[in-house]
């Protein structure tokens, strides 16, 4: 299974970059009510990089994410992942789609009745179901010394600080080779220190599982760290997609809030 | 010449027409409102146990988690059942002694006890404790995974929830339910001896032989068919509203509390329900 999954990869990685994106979103609407949170958001991922997208709370970052793996349905629009219009998957062919990208979650949402083991285990086991049991633990032990936490096996996540529930939780994200990662406010309420530690990681992760990532963060230490490529999002529109030293260099005044 | 102040118009109390159908057309809109929130509540839960269905018959039960749930539900219930089972019986011993006494029909204690426990008491109380602890325990704590957002996380791993966390904990509940039921009728009984004995030297066989010599299969099976409905009222409330609940965490108390309030009731509305269905079959 994993061979097959080093394979798809490979067969990824061939793909010219530019022409053909890994994520292609082409003027999303999505509303609650009547209010209106994505208004013609278009972006581009392209295979290998991290684009960061920038924004105030509230400004439809996680609403986006959602939208692309239909966590959230969207109002019009369209989302290309993998080359799948993801409205228009049925569910088997949404959960396998699942399976290639992975979902790093604000709020770590570790599972509380399990231990961590257990929840390394949980996408694993459904995931690649031909694995044995040695290979699981391998697996486990691998990703586990990837994020510096191997000594953490048999806790509970409430025994764990904020910290270390978002490196486990990442842990369980990559367990099962993702093609893409999706990060949603990876370092909201953690420390500055521990912030970096996970910047680092992302940038660990994409090295060396090749993941094309899209982080969503309000954080601009973590978008310096991560960014290949940024994009704001203001009052649910694009508002500026560039570089980071087109962020930096900025005479816009909402950029230079946020890049001071 | 002196020019007159004009004298202050009267308010009137009484309202206008245009007030008052101003206020008419408010409370009509209120009241539309009111039902159209309970009848999409309805719908809701009507789409709610459609789905459950659906998934339980579509392949790949999740049995680990359905054993787990029965452990979580059935085990860990049962010694609470087992203690207000037995109180239940010396209680109801010690009151109705003294009734039968008058008219010299002591001896009818045990068989009497016997029939109420295991066609009434014994079901509802141990229906209405499980709404409190059961389903209170699954509106918090799917509450609590919505609002963490493990059910997302759960989703993206490729896995249904709807399977994996519904489905398991309603079938639980509704075969353990009547277990808890038979545990709970069981210590009842045997309550009823202990209090037997407090005033008296009564044998456990004799009066064990006297219980039951009392109850026939129609005292005992549509007893514990209503439970099965019971454990189903509690694990669809609890679930749909644990499921159900807001983003912010004071919609898991919300979700706690309103799925004991409901379940309860609804316990005690499939109760009259399956009395009178009971009553016209006999």
């Amino acid at each position: 299974m994993m061979n097959s999954q080093t394979d798809h990869r490979e067969n990824v990685s061939a793909v010219k970059t530019p022409l053909k994106p890994m994520i292609e979103i082409n003027n999303l609407r999505k509303a609650f009510g009547t209010q209106e949170v994505l208004r013609n958001v278009s972006l581009n991922l392209y295979n290998g990089e991290n684009l960061v997208v920038l924004g105030k709370s509230g400004s439809g970052k996680s609403v986006l994410i959602k939208c692309m793996v239909r966590l959230l349905n969207y109002d019009s629009g369209t989302i290309n992942v993998l080359g799948n219009e993801v409205s228009s998957l049925s569910m088997k062919e949404l959960n396998e789609l699942r399976m290639k990208v992975g979902f790093l979650f604000q709020s770590s949402a570790l599972y509380d009745s399990m231990t961590v083991k257990q929840n390394l285990e949980f996408p694993l086991r459904r995931i690649n179901k031909e694995l044995n049991e040695k290979e699981i633990d391998d697996k486990i032990h691998e990703v586990l010394e990837n994020v510096g936490l191997a000594e953490s096996l048999n806790k509970m996540p409430s025994q764990l600080s904020g910290g270390m529930r978002k490196r486990i939780s990442l842990a369980r994200t990559i367990i099962v080779d993702p093609l893409i990662m999706l990060y949603d406010e990876p370092t909201t309420g953690l420390d500055p220190v521990t912030s970096d530690e996970i910047s680092a990681l992302i940038n660990e992760v994409q090295k060396k599982y090749k993941t094309s990532s899209i982080i969503i963060t309000h954080d601009i230490e973590c978008a310096r760290a991560t960014a290949n490529r940024v994009l704001m999002l203001k009052d649910g529109e694009v508002y500026l997609e560039g570089k980071i030293e087109d962020f930096n260099k900025s005479t816009d005044p909402l950029i230079k809030s946020f890049f001071k | 010449m002196k020019k007159l102040n004009p004298v202050p118009r009267m308010k009137s109390f009484v309202p206008s027409i245009r007030e008052q159908s101003i206020r008419l057309s408010e409370k009509t809109m209120e009241e539309k409102e009111i039902a159209s929130t309970f009848l999409l509540g309805v719908g809701d839960v009507t789409i709610f146990v459609k789905d459950i269905f659906k998934e339980t018959f579509t392949r790949r039960f999740e049995f680990k988690e359905f054993l787990r749930q029965c452990y979580e539900i059935g085990n860990k219930s049962l010694p609470l059942i087992a203690v207000t089972g037995a109180i239940m019986g010396i209680v109801f011993t010690i009151q109705s002694r003294p009734s039968l006494a008058k008219f010299g029909a002591e001896s009818m204690l045990p068989g009497m006890v016997a029939v109420s426990i295991i066609r009434e008491i014994g079901p509802i109380i141990t229906g209405l404790i499980c709404a409190g602890k059961i389903g209170s325990g699954m509106g918090a704590e799917l509450g609590s995974m919505k609002v963490t957002e493990q059910i997302d996380a759960m989703e993206v791993s490729a896995t249904n929830p709807m399977k994996y966390l519904i489905v398991t904990r309603v079938i639980a509940a509704t075969l353990m339910l009547p277990i808890l039921v038979l545990f709970s009728d069981a210590f009842g009984i045997f309550g009823s001896w202990i209090g037997a004995n407090m005033k008296g030297n009564v044998n456990l066989v004799l009066f064990f032989y006297q219980a039951f010599g009392a109850i026939n299969f129609m005292d005992f099976f549509p007893a514990i068919i209503k439970t099965f409905f019971f454990g189903a009222v509690i694990g669809v409330v609890g679930c749909y509203k644990g499921y159900t609940a807001g983003r912010g965490t004071e919609s898991v108390g919300i979700a706690a509390n309103s799925a004991v309030v409901v379940s309860s009731l609804l316990v005690i509305i499939v109760d009259m329900i399956a009395v009178q269905i009971t009553d016209m079959l006999q």
